[in-house]
């Protein structure tokens, strides 16, 4: 690393002058200038949709600009060619990881650093400086593991230490806590610290307010692809990021007190077995009743998933009883999920809440399309599912090109309003939300809760799953904690509390006897 | 108790090993693109196109070795086409590969045709002859069922271990996988995932000639049209079988090709069953099997997805 050590703090390492880039009409970036200095995290801050990662991979030489230059070290990088990048020294975590799952953290990170053409891989020489430089930065993960064994966390892990294998100067991090836990984002952070300490210059881009307030700098914002603004972090609100980054004043979601009505749905000593014979839930018990929003926290992996799939009707209970509106639910079957009024907004809004390839109208009748009034003599009525997305689009503001728009081109907002909107649609007595806010910016996340509290006014019963702490402590009249297929006794919300949550998260409170779970 | 015999003659594995050797270098070629992320279903013709030029240079009063490289080079052209059509402009695999099939097996008549238009029986050359290992070759059973073959048989061999050791122990073999997997996880280690995929289909398609050639300049002596008789389609087969291991891919094509052999001799035995019924055991055979192992086999992740640079 004797390379990092050269030069002197707020030397300028990296220089954009009138970046611009557009695509068919919409301008992704417009003219973006800016410079980083060695030893600085500097946060780029901007709403989904505002041109970061365009910028970004412009940078890194995944696109090519259509205007302007880059300027690493003092010298002109030659556009669209990540191969100049990482020679330059810059080093990119991208959101959506590039690892081949199949294979060795070794190999993931030694590939492209030696000659293609030599007979023989460096075996010992690059396993041991990998093990030095996840000592030295906080990295710790198994160098022989596959990647598609390891969590997000770890693969993040092997991704910076991918960048810090070739020697990287500046590290440009994409959205890199939007799929970690509250644990794993304090250790990036740290890892953040000893990698600016060591004179990297970082650029952090992020739409996660407290966060650049915590790691950052100098922060600048980008909106519609322009930067509309630039400050030193230190002595900056929340309050005037987010105004800045969304153009008007962000109004907080507000929660009023109503009472609950008939219970809706009752997990009684729910069991789900799993592969490798552990128990996915652990006699698990659950009642939520109409007017209620019962969050279940949990840092990821615990369990949620099944829970969710469970009342999704994508499994079945192995043991125990699950009653849904009274009614016993056997078989899972989740059509029939559908018909009982359970409206689903899944974790996974690519994989499962929509099929990207698929149109906008296609997407939005997924759940009816057998049923009146889109299914007429067994044929759709594409007029009245076309109406219907419309609507849709128009009532839950979704920016898109129109109802025939392939899903998957929309932003992480857009789809998450098309899928609120498709299930708000069939009046949902429950309402399964499973992480749905992950991802999306400010802007969006007023948007959902808007929505889920106008959905617990009108009466529904709502399961809100997160990880995001602060969305559970603002918006549910109960949480409950998950961890290993266990389900804490709720606590109501006169008695919420940061630490006792955080503590069950990490396992106290929770009987250890059942065998087979790994930490 | 005749049928069991067979198994246990010498002669019968050193059939196998025959039979299995166009398999072999077909399979791995195969192998070698679809590792690469590319299915290259112009094999059949790419093979056809080998079996042609290898026994027409030597028929034209070329060297034997000068025959094989004019076949893993043509091979590698047609590759090249695949290739092109399929790496950089995104076109479908599946559509391409059958028109490369298509293309190359006409030409390939087409040119026959042209060069001899007035032969009525197919040309002869002087093929390849069964090379005794010194030593090896002595030792009773194994030596006549492994260590008396020709030379293609044995370089059939050599090029598993080979192309195995490529793919797991080099750099280059480790971006080959890893573009099959994720070629983005390639491109942002800063290598071009086009070249290094053309470059992956023209090997394989040089392989895949030279199972070709195999045909016309070791197991025959001349060229006949629809010689290799689906062959490729085994081949590819074998690669789901083999997991996409080149060692795995060799035990298959073995155990294919014992069982054909075997049926060969079963037919002389075994009066009263139509023949046809042998014919099909091997095939038979190999759908059960695949049955058995492609239901675990990891295929590469990002088999037939065409790679658009800068796309999520």
């Amino acid at each position: 690393m004797s390379d990092v050590m050269d030069g002197q703090p707020g030397d300028v390492v990296l220089r954009l002058a009138g970046i611009s880039k557009s695509f068919g009409s919409l301008k992704a970036n417009d003219g973006i200038s800016f410079e980083l200095k060695r030893g600085e995290v500097l946060a780029l801050l901007g709403e989904n949709g505002a041109g970061k990662t365009t910028l970004m991979n412009i940078l890194f030489g995944h696109y090519v600009a259509d205007a302007g230059e880059i300027i690493a070290f003092g010298r002109a990088l030659p556009p669209g060619s990540p191969r100049a990048a990482l020679e330059a020294g810059i080093g990119m975590v991208h959101q959506h990881f590039t690892l081949a799952d199949n294979l060795s953290v070794l190999d993931n990170i030694v590939l492209g650093t030696e000659s293609l053409w030599s007979w023989r891989s460096q075996g010992g020489a690059a396993r041991q400086r990998v093990a030095q430089l996840a000592a030295d930065f906080g990295l710790g993960v198994n160098p022989d593991a596959r990647i598609a064994d390891l969590s997000v966390g770890e693969r993040q892990r092997v991704e910076i230490l991918k960048a810090l294998y070739r020697n990287a100067r500046i590290l440009i991090l994409d959205e890199p806590t939007a799929v970690l836990t509250p644990q794993e984002s304090e250790g990036l952070f740290a890892t953040l610290e000893k990698l600016v300490a060591r004179g990297l210059a970082i650029i952090f881009i992020s739409h996660k307010l407290h966060e650049v307030l915590a790691v950052s700098e100098r922060v600048l914002v980008l909106r519609q692809g322009r930067l509309v603004g630039g400050r030193e972090t230190k002595g900056a609100t929340r309050q005037d990021l987010a105004e800045l980054m969304v153009g008007r004043p962000i109004p907080l979601p507000k929660v009023e007190p109503q009472a609950a009505g008939t219970e809706l749905v009752r997990l009684a000593q729910v069991t789900i077995a799993g592969s490798h014979g552990r128990n996915e839930l652990q006699s698990v018990d659950l009642s939520l009743r109409e007017g209620e929003i019962l969050g279940i926290a949990g840092v990821s992996g615990n369990g949620q998933a099944t829970l969710a799939d469970l009342l999704s009707g994508l499994a079945a209970a192995s043991a125990g009883t699950v009653t849904l509106l009274g009614d016993t639910i056997g078989e899972a079957d989740a059509a029939a999920m559908v018909r009982r009024g359970v409206g689903r907004i899944p974790e996974d809004r690519h994989a499962v809440g929509l099929i990207g390839d698929m149109s906008i109208t296609e997407n939005m009748i997924a759940e009816r399309y057998r049923e009146q009034p889109f299914s007429r003599h067994h044929l759709i009525d594409w007029q009245a599912a076309r109406n219907f997305s419309q609507g849709i689009i128009a009532g839950f503001d979704v920016r898109c090109p129109g109802p025939h728009a392939t899903a998957r081109l929309l932003s992480g907002g857009n789809m998450q309003k098309l899928i609120l909107g498709r299930e708000m649609a069939g009046n949902p007595k429950l309402i399964l939300a499973a992480q749905p806010t992950r991802g999306l910016d400010i802007g969006a996340v007023g948007y959902v809760h808007e929505q889920l509290l106008a959905a617990r006014k009108r009466g529904a019963g709502i399961l809100l799953i997160s990880e995001d702490l602060d969305e559970l402590l603002t918006l549910s009249d109960r949480i409950a904690v998950i961890y290993r297929g266990q389900l804490s006794a709720p606590m109501i919300r006169a008695d919420f509390s940061v630490q006792q949550i955080g503590l069950m998260m990490a396992g106290h409170g929770f009987a250890q006897h059942e065998a087979g779970h790994a930490a | 108790m005749a049928a069991l015999e067979i198994i246990f003659t010498a002669s019968l594995w050193a059939a196998a090993l025959r039979i299995a050797s166009p398999l072999i270098f077909a399979t791995l070629g195969e192998l070698i693109c679809e590792r690469a992320g590319v299915l290259n279903l112009g094999i059949e013709g790419i093979m056809t196109v080998g079996a042609f030029t290898g026994w027409f240079t030597v028929y034209m009063g070329g060297d034997l070795w000068v025959g094989v490289a004019v076949a893993a080079a043509s091979g590698a052209a047609f590759g090249l086409l695949h290739a092109l059509l399929v790496v950089p402009l995104g076109l479908s695999q599946h559509v391409t590969g059958i028109g490369i099939t298509l293309l190359a097996t006409s030409l390939t008549s087409y040119v026959y045709r042209v060069s001899l238009p007035e032969v009525t029986s197919p040309p002869k050359i002087e093929p390849f002859q069964p090379l005794a290992i010194p030593g090896l070759s002595e030792i009773p059973f194994l030596g006549q069922a492994l260590f008396n073959q020709t030379p293609l048989t044995y370089l059939a061999f050599i090029s598993v271990a080979l192309v195995a050791y490529i793919l797991y122990r080099t750099p280059v073999g480790l971006a080959v996988r890893m573009v099959g997997e994720n070629p983005a996880a390639v491109e942002a280690q800063g290598i071009d995932v086009t070249l290094l995929r053309i470059g992956a289909v023209m090997v394989g398609s040089a392989f895949m000639a030279l199972g070709g050639a195999f045909l016309t300049m070791s197991a025959f002596n001349s060229f006949y049209f629809d010689m290799v008789n689906g062959r490729s389609w085994i081949a590819i087969a074998l690669v789901v079988f083999g997991s996409w291991r080149p060692g795995k891919a060799l035990l298959g094509a073995i155990l294919f090709a014992a069982f054909d052999a075997y049926q060969l001799r079963l037919q002389q035995i075994v009066a009263g069953i139509p023949y046809q019924f042998f014919l099909m055991l091997p095939y038979i055979l190999s759908i059960l099997a695949l049955v058995t192992m492609a239901r675990r086999a990891g295929y590469p992740r990002a088999l037939m997805i065409p790679y658009r640079k800068g796309e999520r």
